[in-house]
């Protein structure tokens, strides 16, 4: 049944989702993933005023939705961790998770970014506001991600964890505010405006919202995934502490008797 | 005892200790002086680049300098247990927090007058709006020491710290670098009406994490 041979923990759940509900989403994701490759690539028409340029978006916009969901995810996780009433090693693990997620996206979000700012600012960066928070926001979480690889009492340590995570997130209204005050020069957001109207239409448009919705799919795949390998971590981590422990003791057993 | 009274009694204690060690005077200090030397070396003098940019070298010099001082404020209390001490004391985590944040602010201040001379002396600036310029500065004092703090104690007796806290702290420090430079940039340029919203964003910012410090101290400083 388990091939690595790792004791589960009793008190928590080894996965945070179902495994047929896993299987599900996973298998949902993969076929958005590939109907944007397909449209994305093929099916969706140059930009009137892009060109092809136009087709990066079609993961710049979804990784950096991504990017905020997993932060959001992680601060509301801090929170229940925090909370007496529902704390648990499940949130811990989960806002570790998605943290990673959001580091990974947010990398993304700047490097498709640049590559289609090239084109059609004419420069890899701008210092817009968004881009600067992007930024700030990748360095904010890889912070975090190095505080958490810190062991330490696993209480103790979640509760640290948590905490570092709220004083980042509390930090990302200020940066975007401050920077925007500095200067702007990013297009207005396109599918997230006030007004909720995407000002993109047609085949684009449909494109683009599959690709949101694939990579939210794939993010909630892989959090269940990453979620696993944290309980798996902390069994073998324990398991190799018990065996050091094994060791000492048998020597010491050993050095007394005669 | 109150609240107050308890975090004048830590930060008269931190305060002494850097009095008698002499080491935020004799090292920190020069520290920032040097790091003022080598913009003057990157920049070139003569072409009045560095009297441009001379508000967000300084910065860039305290936050630097700062980061000194919040880590040699939490080895202070590593050394012989003094943390074990000082919590056994029976001190309110939020006193704890106010006073050694209120220490590491005062260390700063003394720091950026003496930068602060160092810079009108060396890149040739002219003094403009000095109100604008010492609230700005007070405001992101107490952003910078607050912040620092809050991150000094949870780094504080984990391995790695020396090189984790620069990378947790500075990022979280960008609006606080941004604001108290243009604060200062208007300031100098004699536009202080420009500058009020820095100052106030940087009040914002200053308040905001010594009430998260107040909150979150007590726990972190309690743990492990």
């Amino acid at each position: 049944m388990n091939r690595l041979n790792i004791e589960e923990p009793t008190d928590t759940p080894g996965q945070l989702l179902a495994p047929g509900v896993r299987h599900a989403i996973g298998a949902v994701a993969l076929v958005a993933l590939a109907a944007l490759a397909l449209l994305g690539l093929w099916g969706a028409p140059p930009d009137d005023r892009q060109g092809e340029a136009m087709r990066l978006l079609y993961l710049h916009v979804p990784s950096a939705w991504l990017a905020y969901l997993a932060f959001f995810v992680t601060a509301v996780a801090s929170v229940l961790f925090l909370w007496r009433r529902t704390r648990s090693m499940v949130w811990d693990r989960v806002a570790g998770a998605s943290a990673e997620l959001g580091v990974i996206f947010t990398g993304l979000t700047l490097v498709v970014g640049a590559l289609w700012g090239r084109p059609i600012w004419g420069v890899w960066w701008a210092w817009d506001a968004r881009l600067v928070t992007t930024a700030v926001l990748f360095f904010l979480y890889l912070g975090y991600l190095s505080l958490r690889r810190i062991p330490g009492e696993p209480e103790a340590a979640g509760k640290r964890n948590a905490i570092a995570a709220l004083i980042a997130f509390v930090d990302v209204p200020i940066v975007h505010f401050s920077v925007e005050w500095w200067r702007t020069l990013h297009q207005k957001a396109t599918v997230f405006n006030p007004e909720l109207s995407a000002k993109i239409e047609g085949v684009q448009a449909l494109t683009l919202w599959i690709a949101v919705i694939a990579f939210t799919l794939l993010y909630l795949y892989l959090l269940d995934r990453r979620y696993r390998l944290a309980v798996l971590e902390e069994g073998q981590a324990e398991r190799e502490l018990e065996q050091a422990i094994r060791e000492r003791t048998g020597d010491a057993v050993a050095g007394v008797t005669p | 005892m109150s609240l107050w009274r308890e975090a004048l009694l830590v930060a008269g204690k931190d305060l002494r200790i850097e009095a008698r060690s002499r080491v935020a005077l004799a090292q920190i200090l020069p520290f920032g002086i040097v790091v003022v030397l080598l913009f003057a070396f990157a920049l070139d003098p003569d072409r009045g680049v560095l009297a441009r940019v001379a508000p967000g070298l300084f910065w860039i010099a305290v936050l630097l300098a700062a980061l000194l001082a919040v880590g040699r404020s939490f080895a202070v209390e590593t050394q012989s247990n003094a943390r074990d001490g000082l919590r056994l004391a029976g001190l309110d985590g939020a006193a704890v927090f106010l006073g050694k944040s209120g220490a590491i602010a005062t260390e700063l201040l003394g720091l950026e007058l003496v930068l602060g001379l160092g810079v009108v002396v060396l890149y040739d600036v002219e003094v403009h709006g000095l109100g604008v310029l010492v609230l700005a500065a007070l405001a992101a004092t107490v952003g910078v020491a607050a912040t620092g703090t809050l991150y000094g104690v949870l780094a504080a007796g984990l391995r790695l710290r020396e090189t984790l806290l620069p990378l947790l702290v500075l990022p979280v420090l960008a609006p606080v670098m941004l604001g108290a430079t243009r604060a200062f940039e208007d300031g100098l340029a004699g536009a202080p009406g420009d500058a009020w919203p820095w100052v106030a964003l940087l009040w914002i910012f200053g308040v905001l994490y010594t009430g998260i410090g107040v909150l979150a101290f007590g726990s972190l400083w309690e743990n492990d």
